[in-house]
């Protein structure tokens, strides 16, 4: 900890099952609420605006939606998670604290964080692929089913961006700077609703470096029934966003709370 | 046995030397007691000897582990009562202990087998499945303290123990730590009140400005720093009083309507005071408060 290379240990799992603990408390209304919103959106959009929408892209609107909807509420969980849960553990309850007083270090802390908040996403994400699957809006199962590392991925993306603003935040009230500047635009611009190609050429550009770009553009084909392309190039923006999250949040909170 | 070697340790925050080039060590059975007005910088030694924070310099040596390289390695064997409470408010009283054991790598079935015992040394038995807010202040200092015992630990850092809780509470936190002293555990706190060190402690250090400017057990401490005596004077006489006592005490000091006067022998300065009888007078042994007082001053800190 006191080297800047991260010290981790597998105590940290120590982490992610002290929030699991909590979470199995409130499990029933935490999945109920995963399905609610997101659902809401892709039934009332999908039927809403699909009947208007003769087809997007040669399918049907909810179809089309689907994908976006699993990739948008999974960033959805893992932001919240690492934004409103984990501030609160650390400035508000001082869980952090009390955890550095053992033998772990505040990167098992923020290890644990992340790899709860990518597992609490996860848990999102399948809540919707379940209804995707009730109402068979996939085109192949098999393919469908690698709809599930993709969830894994865009958990830890935004796990590791979101601490990000966990590190430097004074109070709950900055991070609606987050979803103002970060998390809406996005939703926006990167094919949740509409596909990207209809956006103008330069905003096409700024899209194709957002994460939730990539998301989709891996979720939509598999859940559309066709191989992605540039499979590798999606996983690894993913990979990439979420890792530099985490390393530059690790730098930051060490600085918050270990000087 | 030595269980902690501190050398020449200091901390800067900006220009501010927090922690200005401290030394003392713990032998193992110790009670010691850190003493000093708000900011003097204890709750920051704490930090590093925990080696939570970086020190600018000096060397930490504690349970044979170097600090901060090896601090991982020696919080396996310690436990700590932090200055403020940080109970973990989504779990009940057992939860906290439970879960807490996990970030020692306990396995589960080991922690459940130490919990009826810590309950029982924090007399929580009856309160082991209520959830945090739900208890008292010094039911929760007694829970911190249950909860610093998880991995049973050999050294014990406390920091203010019992700011904030009722004499009976602050009674019922004294004999857990005598116990824990009996079972041979190393105790390190941090104190305001000056009876709990002087009860519990038996090696002292007062700490001023980031400086451990007096170090020793309480007795000697008091022995060496002050006047046996103290006569206490409150009036509004206190002129002739002062004139009085001058030739008789080594040192007088005034604070608002009370003068103390420090001396060797006490009865010279009652008979001298006796044609003063609109006066309230006093008198006591010198203690540690005194002691305090003189070495660190009687101004405000924050
Ligand atoms: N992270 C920090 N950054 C800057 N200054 C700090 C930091 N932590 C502590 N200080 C300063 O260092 C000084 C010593 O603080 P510390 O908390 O160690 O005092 P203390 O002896 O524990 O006081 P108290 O009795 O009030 O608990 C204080 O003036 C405090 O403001
Ligand atoms: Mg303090």
């Amino acid at each position: 900890m006191m080297s800047c290379l991260p010290t981790f240990s597998w105590r940290f799992l120590a982490v992610w099952q002290r929030n699991f603990k909590v979470w199995k408390k409130l499990a029933l209304p935490s999945v109920l609420g995963n399905l609610a919103d997101p659902m809401m959106y892709m039934l009332g959009l999908g039927y809403g605006l699909g009947r208007l929408l003769p087809d997007v892209n040669g399918v049907p609107y909810l179809s089309f939606l689907a994908a976006g909807t699993v990739c948008y509420s999974t960033m959805n969980s893992a932001t919240f998670e690492v934004l409103y849960s984990a501030f609160s553990r650390m400035h508000v309850q001082k869980s952090w604290e009390a955890i550095l007083n053992a033998p772990m270090t505040l990167d098992d802390v923020v290890l644990g964080e992340l790899s709860w908040a990518a597992s609490k996403s996860l848990l999102s994400g399948l809540a919707i692929l379940t209804v995707i699957w009730l109402l068979g809006l996939q085109s192949s199962w098999l393919l469908s089913l690698w709809v599930i590392p993709v969830v894994v991925l865009i958990g830890i993306c935004f796990a590791g961006m979101g601490l990000v603003m966990n590190s430097i935040s004074p109070n709950y009230d900055f991070f609606m700077y987050y979803f103002t500047l970060v998390i809406t635009p996005m939703v926006l611009l990167c094919g949740v609703f509409y596909p990207v190609t209809e956006l103008p050429h330069w905003l096409q550009t700024v899209s194709s470096w957002l994460p939730l770009t990539h998301a989709i553009d891996l979720a939509r084909p598999l859940l559309l029934g066709s191989m992605p392309q540039d499979i590798l190039l999606h996983a690894f923006a993913l990979l990439a966003y979420g890792l530099v999250g985490f390393v530059v949040a690790l730098h930051l909170t060490r600085k918050r709370l270990l000087t | 046995m030595r269980v902690l070697t501190v050398d020449n340790l200091a901390k800067r925050y900006g220009d501010r030397r927090v922690v200005d080039g401290i030394s003392f060590t713990i032998e193992k059975g110790q009670c010691f007691g850190l003493l000093g007005p708000n900011g003097a910088g204890k709750t920051t030694t704490l930090r590093l000897l925990l080696g939570l924070i970086r020190p600018d310099g000096g060397q930490i040596d504690l349970l044979g582990h170097a600090i901060p390289q090896a601090a991982r390695e020696a919080r396996m064997r310690v436990g700590v009562v932090p200055q403020m409470d940080n109970l973990d408010p989504d779990f009940t009283v057992r939860e906290n202990l439970l879960v807490y054991g996990r970030y020692f790598g306990l396995a589960h079935a080991e922690i459940e087998a130490r919990i009826p015992r810590l309950l029982e040394l924090a007399g929580l038995q009856a309160r082991a499945d209520s959830l945090i807010n739900s208890l008292s202040g010094g039911m929760k200092r007694r829970l911190t303290l249950a909860r610093a015992l998880v991995n049973d630990p050999d050294l014990i850092f406390l920091d203010e123990p019992t700011t904030g809780l009722d004499p009976q509470a602050r009674h019922l936190l004294w004999h857990s730590l005598r116990q824990l002293m009996n079972e041979g555990k190393t105790i390190l706190l941090t104190t305001h009140y000056m009876d709990e060190a002087e009860r519990l402690c038996n090696v002292l250090g007062i700490m001023d400005a980031g400086k451990l400017i007096a170090f020793g057990p309480p007795g000697e401490m008091i022995a060496r720093h002050i006047e046996p005596s103290v006569v206490e004077v409150y009036g509004d006489v206190l002129h002739d009083a002062q004139v009085i006592m001058q030739p008789h005490c080594e040192r007088l000091e005034r604070v608002g309507e009370t003068l103390f006067g420090y001396c060797a022998k006490a009865e010279p300065v009652l008979q001298a005071l006796k044609p003063l009888a609109a006066l309230r007078i006093t008198h006591r042994p010198a203690n540690l408060e005194d002691v305090f007082l003189k070495l660190t001053g009687r101004d405000l800190r924050d």
